[in-house]
């Protein structure tokens, strides 16, 4: 019996996910830890997986998996799971692993939970997941014969194993069939800079919500990004009412940030918008009302109107 | 000529204070009220436009319990022609079942001389989040599934939709008929105009039952964890906290000059 972790690549690194994943898999103790990946296992990522205390790292090599297509890679994971024996089968709670166990699951017939943080006991398998949002935990019993999980960002710190993996390379072989390709990417549009994805990398993400007060109200906080060579982030009332662009938002429905600061300006700080911020090092908060959860959840915290305070901080920058 | 059918889910809101019933196994929304997902208001904002550049129709189901009515003429107000209820006690339904019993209506309406030619829902559920009801449903189908997508548009018989991947927007062209969840953000929601509501009211809903055995969800109990205490640092308030506020942003090397 193992474990088979499908570890996600992002431009030639495990993604942290991925090896939050491996951490979670292994800590688990439910025989050996086995990782697949979509396409040529890199150096680094075979290094990663060592580290992880990877037994075996099942690669699929084939150029007709070079266009994603979430039921080939569903085709390659079950090829996966049935050379490693897996029994589980866990995954990155990122759209891909969520998108590509769900393949897995219908076409095999088996039981999936989504965003799972913990496990409470492994025969019957229990786990702990986040639903609503985050805004509760739901333990569930999964009871396939295998079971597949995919994990909540930031549930587990990645740590090294004690011993390392062998790490063993083992090229699996997964005819592609053209009916896992009806639906595939056939082209993608690269992202222009300062669109989500610098949001979702940025070291400082200044945030505003509904106290930014219109579409005007912004100056301050474009000044104070840009200052800080940091990103704008948004909550969603301020994307729904069209004052920003949704590549702005930060949240459940949003991006997910993770950086350094996160001077959250004007935002109550619901539990759907903490959905996106959580991981931030240290969160400042500005806010009229001291009451409000970004303001109680914050490291730091100005209680007044952002447009009195913000332009007072640039000034203070000089 | 494009039939849409569009999937939604009435939850309790989640935005405020998420209370639970005594027993611990449902969120309790008689207080803060009942929605639907974002990702299910952008999937009907989809439909309706897919729709309207066709004259085509929308179709809009839920399964869940008799009040899910409400969600249904919410987004028959919007642009929706024709509503399928599938009653069943949705908590008692895992996805593989909710997945089972939208299969059945599609397959009875199917039987019936309608087709539909994209099925829209959304990438995820506000409360179970189980994230798969939509890939489930397709492989019941047999059909093409594309998760996570942003926008769509359809062209005769090919569906061009575009979502966005690790390194940017990924488009995916594929033949009808298709099923798509939808991720919001590429799309505005629509808001009820009074002739919408008015339409709605009167606009047709199927009610029907699933003919399956629900293998459930496997939820044992929900929690609703406590907060930690506050550990807040009060700067100041006002603009004369800016110096002690800069101080910080000095202390956390944020600042480059
Ligand atoms: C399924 C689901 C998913 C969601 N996903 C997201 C998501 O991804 N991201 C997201 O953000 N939301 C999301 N939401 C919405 C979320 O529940 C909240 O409605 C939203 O985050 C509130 O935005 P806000 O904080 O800007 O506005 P409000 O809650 O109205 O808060 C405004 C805050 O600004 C303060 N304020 C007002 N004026 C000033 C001023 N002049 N100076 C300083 N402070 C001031 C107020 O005290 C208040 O705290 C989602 C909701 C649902 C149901
Ligand atoms: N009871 C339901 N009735 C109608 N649609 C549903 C139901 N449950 C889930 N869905 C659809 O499936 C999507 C994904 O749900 P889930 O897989 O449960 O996260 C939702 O956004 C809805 O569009």
């Amino acid at each position: 019996m193992s474990v088979l972790v499908l570890v996600e690549v992002e431009e030639g690194r495990t993604s942290l996910v991925s090896r939050e994943a491996l951490t979670f898999a292994r800590a688990l103790g439910a025989g050996d830890v086995h990782a697949v990946v979509v396409g040529a296992a890199s150096a680094a990522t075979v290094a990663d997986c060592r580290d992880a205390g990877v037994a075996v790292v099942h690669e699929a090599v084939d150029p007709a998996l070079d266009r994603y297509a979430a039921a080939a890679w569903a085709a390659v994971v079950e090829a996966a799971g049935r050379a490693a024996r897996a029994d589980l089968v866990v995954a990155p709670g990122t759209g891909r692993g969520n998108e590509v166990l769900a393949h897995v699951a219908a076409r095999r017939g088996l039981q999936m939970a989504a965003n799972v943080v913990s496990v409470t006991s492994l025969a019957p398998l229990v786990v702990e997941r986040q639903v609503v949002g985050g805004a509760a935990l739901e333990r569930a019993t999964v009871s396939s014969r295998v079971r597949l999980l995919t994990m909540a960002g930031h549930a587990v710190e990645p740590s090294p194993a004690a011993t390392p993996g062998e790490a063993r390379v083992s090229p699996l072989a997964v005819p592609v069939d053209p009916r896992d390709m009806r639906a595939q990417v056939v082209r993608v549009e690269r992202r222009e800079k300062g669109d989500s994805a610098g949001l979702a990398g940025a070291r400082v993400v200044v945030g505003a919500g509904r106290g930014a007060g219109g579409p005007d109200g912004f100056a301050a906080v474009d000044a104070l990004a840009e200052r800080l060579g940091g990103a704008v982030g948004v909550s969603r009332v301020v994307t729904s009412l069209g004052w920003r662009p949704h590549h702005e938002q930060v949240g459940q429905t949003g991006s997910r940030i993770a950086p350094d600061l996160y001077l959250a300006c004007g935002i109550s700080g619901s539990i759907q918008h903490w959905a996106g911020c959580a991981s931030s090092r240290t969160i400042i908060a500005v806010n009229t009302d001291a009451e409000a959860p970004m303001v109680t959840k914050a490291d730091y915290a100005v209680i007044g109107d952002m447009h009195e305070v913000l332009p007072a901080v640039l000034d203070e920058l000089g | 000529m494009s039939n849409v059918l569009v999937c939604v889910k009435r939850v309790p809101d989640p935005t405020g204070e998420v209370v639970l019933t005594p027993d611990g196994m449902r969120v309790d929304g008689r207080f803060a009220g009942y929605t639907t997902s974002p990702h299910e208001e952008a999937a009907v904002a989809l439909a309706v436009a897919v729709a309207e550049a066709s004259e085509g129709t929308v179709t809009v189901l839920s399964v869940g319990p008799p009040e899910s009515i409400e969600q249904i003429r919410a987004a028959l107000a919007v642009g929706g022609t024709d509503g399928i209820l599938v009653e069943a006690d949705s908590d008692l339904l895992g996805p593989a079942d909710v997945a089972a019993a939208i299969a059945e209506a599609v397959q009875a309406r199917q039987a019936a001389g309608t087709t539909y030619d994209l099925v829209l829902l959304g990438n995820d559920a506000a409360d179970t989040g189980d994230f798969q009801v939509g890939v489930r449903l397709s492989y019941l189908l047999d059909r093409p599934v594309v998760a996570g997508i942003q926008t769509v548009e359809v062209d005769g018989d090919v569906a061009t939709l575009r979502g966005e991947g690790p390194e940017g927007t990924e488009v995916y062209e594929v033949t009808l008929p298709a099923v798509a969840t939808v991720l919001e953000g590429g799309v505005t929601p629509r808001y009820p105009s009074v002739m919408g509501r008015m339409r709605a009211k009167k606009a047709e809903v199927e009610t029907r039952t699933w003919s399956g055995s629900p293998a459930g969800s496997g939820r044992e109990a929900l929690v609703v964890p406590e907060p930690p205490p506050s550990q807040v640092t009060v700067l100041g308030e006002g603009a004369a906290a800016a110096p002690a506020l800069v101080a910080v942003l000095r202390e956390l090397k944020v600042v480059q000059r």
